[in-house]
């Protein structure tokens, strides 16, 4: 049974103006048509009085890898955490808007929040392997914790593969997930999320404790898991949105700034500000 | 001040301050290590087999043990840890996950209260609450009021430590789509679970220790008891008796019985040590 959660639900603030419809009208049901995998409409969060997201609304098609980018502290890891309600947790932070996936309303009333997650994973900005766990068991956590069955030994080899840590650790699979170093731990909680086989995956600077070689292993899984899902990956890094994603959205002070295609945000931006952070003018 | 000199100075201070650390910790150290020395150096001599096996003997007659004590205090703390483990820990861990509430603020208010009243207090209150319905003295009664000791204090030491584990590990457990309540049991207890098990050992000893509270409620028995409604025996009330006595063999006897209930705390404290040891290899 799930507490009542932290976030209050809220609808947009301006109802979406219909063509002569009369007030007492009951509102539109969401549109289950959308083409988008996950669609975001109106979002705002606010910690407190803090409104650290400020009415953004975009789409991510499925199997294409939206890159969001922006300085520090400009929002993108309340951006993604939003999509699979990770903020119902944190004491004094409130939801506002809509957040469909596969065309479902993450945010109305009655969705439990447990089936979302277990279509929409998350890589933390920090690696938080379980301390309890053992490397095999972080591994397998998704699936044991849900009692998942099958061959859980072949899973955790295939996603340790693909999370480029197996060669690293085959030979200690029953350490403790903690000693790792902090880019292998990084590498263990992708292997951890890619093992219940979400169809989003949500990815908060994978790559930021990663050396060259591990990053580009890592880039070459986004390429590979792109076939199957869809993913939204923040990064400090221009070259790897560059090299990864399909779409990019620009974030400063809360806000989306700019929306497109990758390669349109990097060579011909709309905006000004995209340009200069960008072209490295600030950031 | 040039460079080195305030470097040597720097050393200077150093070492003054590490040795006033010393000096500190010795000073803490002296009453610890003379209760250790003076248990053990008066009550090792009576210390034999027996003494752990065999029941008291009048006064006057070599030999006997403390057994039936012995046994009285592991019985009724096993009945207190029966009742007060599940409820301290289960009240703690209400604290921790959902005591944002009244009903929370209020329970964690009556914990602390709780927590401070003197044991003699609850020795009263568990004998108007079992003795005086019951009619006469019981192990079940010393266990209870055991039990009233450990429950508060246990509650707000396990709220505590699961209060303590970082919520990101609950939100790495919720988004791999883990329900609420198995990600508290199966993820956040289970992290604070080997400091629970400290706390709740040493809630054990602090009650295998207490005298107070069994006075009025298991009061004593010269004899083997497991009957949980009969009156019973206990280390601490067996040294208090042996302690206030005219005899020099009956004081003789209650230092020795001291150094056993010391040897019962400190297997406990080994105990926790052996249960909270990580069975991960390289666990930090
Ligand atoms: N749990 C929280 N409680 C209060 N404020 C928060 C919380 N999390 C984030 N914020 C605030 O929200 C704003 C955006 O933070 P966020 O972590 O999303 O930035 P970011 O873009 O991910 O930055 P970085 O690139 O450094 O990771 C900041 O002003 C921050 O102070
Ligand atoms: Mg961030």
């Amino acid at each position: 049974m799930s507490p009542a959660p932290a976030v209050q639900i809220m609808p947009p603030e301006k109802p979406v103006p219909m063509v002569s419809a009369p007030q007492q009208q009951p509102p539109l049901a969401p549109e289950p048509e959308t083409p988008f995998k996950v669609e975001v409409q109106d979002l705002n969060v606010y910690f407190r009085a803090n409104h650290a997201i400020r009415h953004v609304t975009l789409g991510v098609k499925p199997q294409t890898v939206l890159a969001v980018i922006g300085p520090s502290g400009c929002g993108k890891s309340t951006f993604i955490r939003a999509l699979n309600r990770m903020h119902d947790l944190v004491p004094g932070a409130r939801v506002e808007g809509r957040v469909f996936v596969d065309g479902e309303d993450l945010y109305a009333r009655g969705i439990d929040p447990v089936l979302l997650r277990r279509r929409v994973g998350m890589v933390f900005q920090r690696p938080n392997p379980f301390p309890t766990m053992s490397i095999y068991e972080n591994v397998a956590a998704g699936l044991t914790l849900n009692g998942i069955g099958g061959n859980h030994a072949e899973i955790v080899e295939h996603c340790l593969r693909q999370a480029a840590l197996w060669d690293e650790v085959k030979d200690r699979l029953r350490h403790a997930g903690t000693s790792l170093s902090g880019g292998q731990q990084q590498r263990l909680c992708i292997a951890r999320a890619l093992a219940v086989e979400p169809e989003v995956l949500l990815m908060d600077e994978p790559a930021s404790a990663l050396d060259p070689i591990a990053t580009a292993k890592i880039e070459e899984l986004i390429h590979e898991l792109k076939e199957k899902y869809t993913i939204v990956i923040v990064t400090h890094s221009m070259q790897q949105a560059a090299r990864v994603s399909d779409n990019t959205a620009f974030f400063y002070l809360g806000e989306l700034i700019e929306m497109g295609p990758t390669a349109q945000i990097f060579t011909n931006p709309r905006e000004r500000r995209t340009e200069d952070y960008v072209t490295g003018k600030f950031g | 001040m040039n460079l080195h000199s305030s470097f040597t100075y720097r050393k200077v201070v150093d070492r003054g301050m590490a040795l006033v650390c010393a000096l500190f910790f010795a000073l803490a150290f002296i009453p610890l290590l003379s209760v250790l020395w003076l248990v053990i150096s008066k009550g090792a001599a009576g210390l034999s087999w027996s003494f752990f096996t065999q029941l008291p003997k009048p006064v006057g007659e070599v030999g006997g043990g403390v057994g039936n004590a012995l046994l009285g205090t592991l019985f009724m703390v096993g009945l207190a840890c029966l009742i007060g483990l599940p409820l301290g820990v289960g009240a703690g861990v209400f604290l921790a996950e959902k005591g944002d509430g009244t009903v929370g603020r209020s329970v964690r208010f009556m914990a602390e209260v709780l927590s401070g009243v003197p044991s003699i207090v609850v020795g009263i209150v568990a004998y108007a609450l079992v003795v005086i319905p019951m009619g006469h003295f019981s192990a079940i009664a010393g266990g209870v009021a055991l039990a009233i000791l450990m429950i508060p204090t246990l509650a707000r030491a396990t709220e505590e430590l699961v209060r303590v584990v970082p919520a990101s590990l609950r939100e790495a457990s919720l988004a791999l789509g883990v329900a609420n309540w198995r990600t508290s049991i199966r993820v956040v207890i289970r992290t604070a679970m080997s400091g629970i098990v400290t706390a709740c050992l040493l809630a054990v000893a602090r009650a295998a220790g207490e005298t107070a509270p069994l006075l009025f409620t298991a009061l004593n028995n010269q004899y083997w008891n497991t009957d949980p409604r009969q009156p019973t025996a206990s280390l601490t009330v067996a040294i208090f008796n042996y302690a206030i006595s005219p005899y020099d063999d009956w004081h003789a006897k209650a230092w020795t019985a001291a150094l056993v209930l010391l040897i019962v705390v400190g297997l406990l404290n080994i105990a926790s040590r052996v249960l909270t040891r990580s069975r991960l290899k390289g666990a930090r």
